[in-house]
C-alpha cells in the first residue's frame, strides 16, 4: 500500500518527466495491464541506462562535473548518486584533463567508468587522454592492458551556445583507430548504445546531442528491457525508400525524416540511415542502400572539411555502390564558420529541412 | 678485524693481480669464499629526509641482509648492463627511434620495487627499461622490444616508450600524462579495497605540467592511495632544473600534500622512503610526495649526448662519488655481506645473461605482417582494418 502510494506521488510530483512517471506507473502495475510502448525521452533513456548499468555491474561509476550532487548538468544523472551514493556517481572539480586521465587509468586498473564532459567541447582539454592514453593503448600493450571507458556527454550545435559551445567533435574522434565512436538519435538509440558502451571493452566516445535530450519517442516494450542493447558498428534504416538515400547521425536524422515527409507528397520515397555508431562506421549498410536507390546524400552538423560526410563519399568511391550512383554523392554539413550567436545567423550555420529538400530535388534532377 | 683484514687484502691484491690473469692459489688464500666468513645483516645510517608537512620522517637507518643486498646488486647491475647494452644496439641502428636509457638511476626502480608488494600498481614515463625489469619482463623480451622482434614483451608493437607488464602500465611517451593516469589506478585501488597503492612516477621536466597539479588535487580531495614520485635527474633534456622551475623542490610542489626528498643513489634511503610512504598511503592518509634526486649518465635519449647542457666534469663526479651500484658495493663489501670475488661473480653472470638476450634480441625475427592489424579492439570479432589503399587489408583480432 504505501509503495503504491509512493508511487502515485511520484507520479504526481514527475511532471514534465512524462517518461520516468509512466514507467513507474507501469512497474507498479497499478493499472494491472501488460507493459506496452511508453514515450520516453532522450534524457530519461540515458537516465535509464546508467542506472540499469550500475545495477548490473558494481565495477560501473560514472564521474565528471555536476554529475551527482547537482544530479547532472542536464538531468541525464539524476537520482543516481541519491541510489549510489559518493562511491560510484563521483563529482570532480573542473580538471578536464585530470579526470579524464583517472578514468583511463581506472579503466586500465580493472574498473569501467562513465566520464562525463559536460561538453565535448570541453573534451579538447582532455584529448590527450581520450585518444593517447584511451585509445592507443591496446594496440601499443599487444593486447595486455585494456580500457573499457565510456566518454559521453553532449556534442555539436546547441542553442546560441556561441561558438566555443557548439563545435561537432565526431570528425575528430572518428578519425582515431583504437576509439569507437556512437551518435545516438532516439531514445532506443541513447538507451541501448549507452548500454552497449558500457559492456564494451573498448574506449567508447558517445555523442550525445543537448536537444535532442528532451525529445520523447515511442519506446517498444523490448527496447524497455533490461537487457536490450543496440549493437555499435550497425547503422539502422528509420524509413525505407527508393529514390535516394539519406545518411545521417544525431538530430539531422530528425530533420532527414521531416523532410522525407515532405518529399513523399511529392512522389519522392527517401530512405533514410541511422548511423548510430560513426566508427566503425556501417558502410555495408549505406552500400546496399545506394545500389537500391542510385542517389546519395550526407546530412550533418559538423564542419564539411574531413568530415563524416566526407569519409561516406570517399568510402562509397571505392566500393561497388559507385557503379550504381546516377549522380555524384552530396554532403550536407554545418557551414563552414565557426557558430554565430544571432538566431538567424545560427540556424543558417547548419542544415534545415528545407536544405535536405532541395538537395534531394538538385540530385534527382527534378 | 680478521674479515676487514682478509677483506682489505683482497683488494689490494684484486688491482694489479685481475689484470695478470690472478694467482688462483693466492687468490683462494687470501680472500676465501667461505660463506661462513659472510655476516647475514647489516645496519646502516642513511641520509635523514627533508620533509614537508611531515612531523617525522623515514628511518634514518635500514638493515640491509646479504640476501637482499646480493639481489639489489644482481638487479641493479643487471639494468645497468641492459642499458649499457641498450646503446650499443642503438649505435648499431638495431634499435630505433627513442631509446631513454636509465643508467645511473637504478636505486630508484630497484628501491622502490623493494619496499613495495607485487599485487601494488606502478606507472611511470618514457624512460621504463628499469621498471619494465623490476615489475617482471624478462631482459631478452625487453631487448627485443626495443628491437622491435616478435619475441618482444608487446610483440614488437610498442617499441621503446610502451612496454607492459602485471600491475606496470607503461611506459607513457606523453609527458605527464601518466600521472592523472596513476591516480586512476589508485582509485581502482581504494575502490576495490584491496589495500593495494599505486606509484606514480615522473620526472623533473613533468613536474611543471597543468595536469599534474589536477591531480594533486584530485588525489588530496579523495584520499587516493597514491605515492607521487617525482625522478629528480636534475635535467628535463636538455633543461637544467633551476631554468624549468620557478621551485625546484619538487617534493614541496604537491603543496597541501606531505613530501620528502630522498637520495635517490642510495638504494636504502630509496626502499625506507618508499615503506614510509607506502604505510602512509595504506593507512586511508591519501597521498603522498616523494622526490628522488638521482642521476643520468646518459643524454636525455640517444639523439642527446648529454654534454652540451652539463659538464663531462659533473658527469664523472657523479659517478665517482655517487653511483648507486659502487655504493651498495662497498656498503657489503666493507660490512662484509659480500665480498668483491662474490660480486664479481655476480657481474660475469650478469653480463652472459644480457649477451644471451642481445643475441635473442637481434636474431629474433621481426614481428609478421599480419599483426598489423590486430589489438585495436578487445573481445571483438574478427574484423578488416584498411591499409594505405583500399586493397590492402589486414585482418584484426584482439
Amino acid at each position: 500500500m504505501a509503495a503504491a502510494a509512493g508511487a502515485l506521488r511520484r507520479l504526481v510530483r514527475c511532471g514534465p518527466q512524462q517518461g520516468l512517471g509512466r514507467r513507474l506507473q507501469l512497474r507498479s502495475g497499478i493499472h494491472g495491464s501488460a507493459p506496452a510502448a511508453v514515450q520516453v525521452t532522450v534524457r530519461d533513456a540515458l537516465n535509464q541506462a546508467l542506472d540499469e548499468e550500475l545495477e548490473r555491474d558494481e565495477r560501473v561509476f560514472l564521474l565528471g562535473e555536476e554529475v551527482a550532487q547537482y544530479d547532472g548538468a542536464y538531468k541525464i544523472s539524476r537520482g543516481l548518486w541519491k541510489k549510489y551514493g559518493d562511491k560510484r556517481i563521483i563529482d570532480t572539480p573542473i580538471s578536464e584533463m585530470g579526470f579524464t586521465g583517472i578514468a583511463v587509468g581506472a579503466a586500465m586498473a580493472g574498473l569501467r567508468p562513465i566520464c562525463e564532459f559536460m561538453t565535448f567541447n570541453f573534451s579538447m582539454q582532455a584529448i590527450d587522454q581520450v585518444i593517447n592514453s584511451a585509445g592507443k593503448t591496446l594496440y601499443m600493450s599487444a593486447g595486455m592492458v585494456p580500457v573499457p571507458v565510456v566518454f559521453r556527454g553532449p556534442n555539436g550545435a546547441s542553442a546560441g551556445v556561441g561558438a566555443q559551445h557548439s563545435q561537432c567533435f565526431a570528425a575528430w574522434y572518428g578519425h582515431c583507430p583504437g576509439l569507437k565512436v556512437v551518435s545516438p538519435w532516439s531514445s532506443e538509440d541513447a538507451k541501448g548504445l549507452l548500454k552497449a558502451s558500457v559492456r564494451d571493452d573498448n574506449p567508447v566516445v558517445m555523442l550525445e546531442n543537448e536537444l535532442m535530450y528532451g525529445v520523447p519517442f515511442e519506446m517498444s516494450e523490448e527496447v524497455q528491457s533490461k537487457d536490450f542493447l543496440v549493437p555499435i558498428g550497425k547503422a539502422k534504416i528509420e524509413r525505407q525508400g527508393t529514390h535516394v538515400t539519406l545518411v545521417s547521425h544525431s538530430r539531422s536524422v530528425g530533420h532527414c525524416l521531416e523532410a522525407a515527409a515532405v518529399l513523399v507528397k511529392e512522389g519522392v520515397e527517401c530512405e533514410v540511415i541511422n548511423l548510430r555508431t560513426i566508427r566503425p562506421m556501417d558502410v555495408e549498410s549505406i552500400e546496399a542502400s545506394v545500389v537500391k536507390t542510385n542517389h546519395l546524400i550526407t546530412v550533418e552538423g559538423g564542419w564539411p572539411q574531413f568530415g563524416v560526410g566526407a569519409e561516406i563519399c570517399a568510402r562509397i568511391m571505392e566500393g561497388p555502390a559507385f557503379n550504381y550512383l546516377d549522380a555524384p554523392a552530396v554532403r550536407l554539413t554545418g557551414a563552414d564558420v565557426p557558430m554565430p550567436y544571432a538566431k538567424i545567423l545560427e540556424e543558417n550555420c547548419l542544415p534545415q529541412v528545407k536544405d535536405i529538400i532541395f538537395a534531394v530535388k538538385k540530385v534527382l534532377n527534378i | 678485524m680478521r674479515k676487514m683484514l682478509l677483506a682489505a687484502l683482497s683488494r689490494v691484491l684484486q688491482g694489479p693481480a685481475a689484470a695478470a690473469a690472478a694467482r688462483p692459489v693466492s687468490r683462494v688464500v687470501v680472500a676465501s669464499r667461505n660463506y661462513a666468513d659472510f655476516a647475514s645483516e647489516a645496519t646502516f645510517d642513511i641520509k635523514k629526509c627533508d620533509l614537508h608537512r611531515l612531523e617525522e620522517g623515514p628511518p634514518v637507518t635500514a638493515v640491509l641482509t646479504r640476501e637482499e643486498g646480493l639481489h639489489y646488486y644482481r638487479t641493479m647491475q643487471t639494468i645497468r648492463r641492459m642499458e649499457l647494452k641498450s646503446d650499443q644496439l642503438y649505435k648499431q641502428k638495431i634499435i630505433r627511434g627513442f631509446c631513454h636509457l636509465y643508467d645511473g638511476q637504478e636505486a630508484c626502480c630497484v628501491g622502490l620495487e623493494a619496499a613495495i608488494n607485487p599485487t601494488d600498481h606502478l606507472i611511470t614515463a618514457y624512460r621504463a627499461h628499469g621498471y619494465a625489469y623490476t615489475r617482471g619482463t624478462a631482459v631478452r623480451e625487453i631487448l627485443a622490444e626495443l628491437t622491435g622482434r616478435k619475441g618482444g614483451c608487446a610483440k614488437g608493437k610498442g617499441g621503446s616508450m610502451h612496454m607492459y607488464a602485471h600491475n606496470f602500465y607503461g611506459g607513457n611517451g606523453i609527458v605527464g600524462a601518466q600521472v592523472p593516469l596513476g591516480a586512476g589506478i589508485a582509485l581502482a585501488c581504494k575502490y576495490f579495497g584491496k589495500d593495494e597503492i599505486c606509484l606514480t612516477l615522473y620526472g623533473d621536466g613533468a613536474a611543471n605540467q597543468g595536469q599534474i597539479f589536477e591531480t594533486y588535487n584530485m588525489a588530496a580531495l579523495w584520499k587516493l592511495p597514491c605515492i607521487f614520485i617525482c625522478e629528480n635527474n636534475r635535467y628535463g633534456m636538455g633543461t637544467s632544473v633551476e631554468r624549468a622551475a620557478a621551485s625546484t623542490d619538487y617534493y614541496k610542489r604537491g603543496d597541501y600534500i606531505p613530501g620528502i626528498r630522498v637520495d635517490g643513489m642510495d638504494i636504502l634511503c630509496v626502499r625506507e622512503a618508499t615503506k614510509f610512504a607506502a604505510e602512509h598511503c595504506r593507512s586511508g592518509k591519501g597521498p603522498m610526495l616523494m622526490e628522488l634526486q638521482t642521476y643520468r649518465y646518459h643524454g636525455h635519449s640517444m639523439s642527446d649526448p648529454g654534454i652540451s647542457y652539463r659538464t663531462r666534469e659533473e658527469i664523472q663526479e657523479v659517478r665517482s662519488k655517487s653511483d648507486p651500484i659502487t655504493l651498495l658495493k662497498d656498503r657489503m663489501v666493507n660490512n662484509s655481506l659480500s665480498s668483491v670475488e662474490e660480486l664479481k661473480e655476480i657481474d660475469v653472470e650478469v653480463r652472459k645473461e644480457i649477451e644471451e638476450a642481445a643475441q635473442f634480441a637481434t636474431t629474433d625475427p621481426e614481428p609478421p605482417l599480419e599483426e598489423l592489424g590486430n589489438h585495436i579492439y578487445k573481445n571483438e570479432p574478427p574484423f578488416e582494418v584498411r591499409g594505405p589503399s583500399q586493397w590492402i587489408k589486414y585482418k584484426s583480432v584482439g
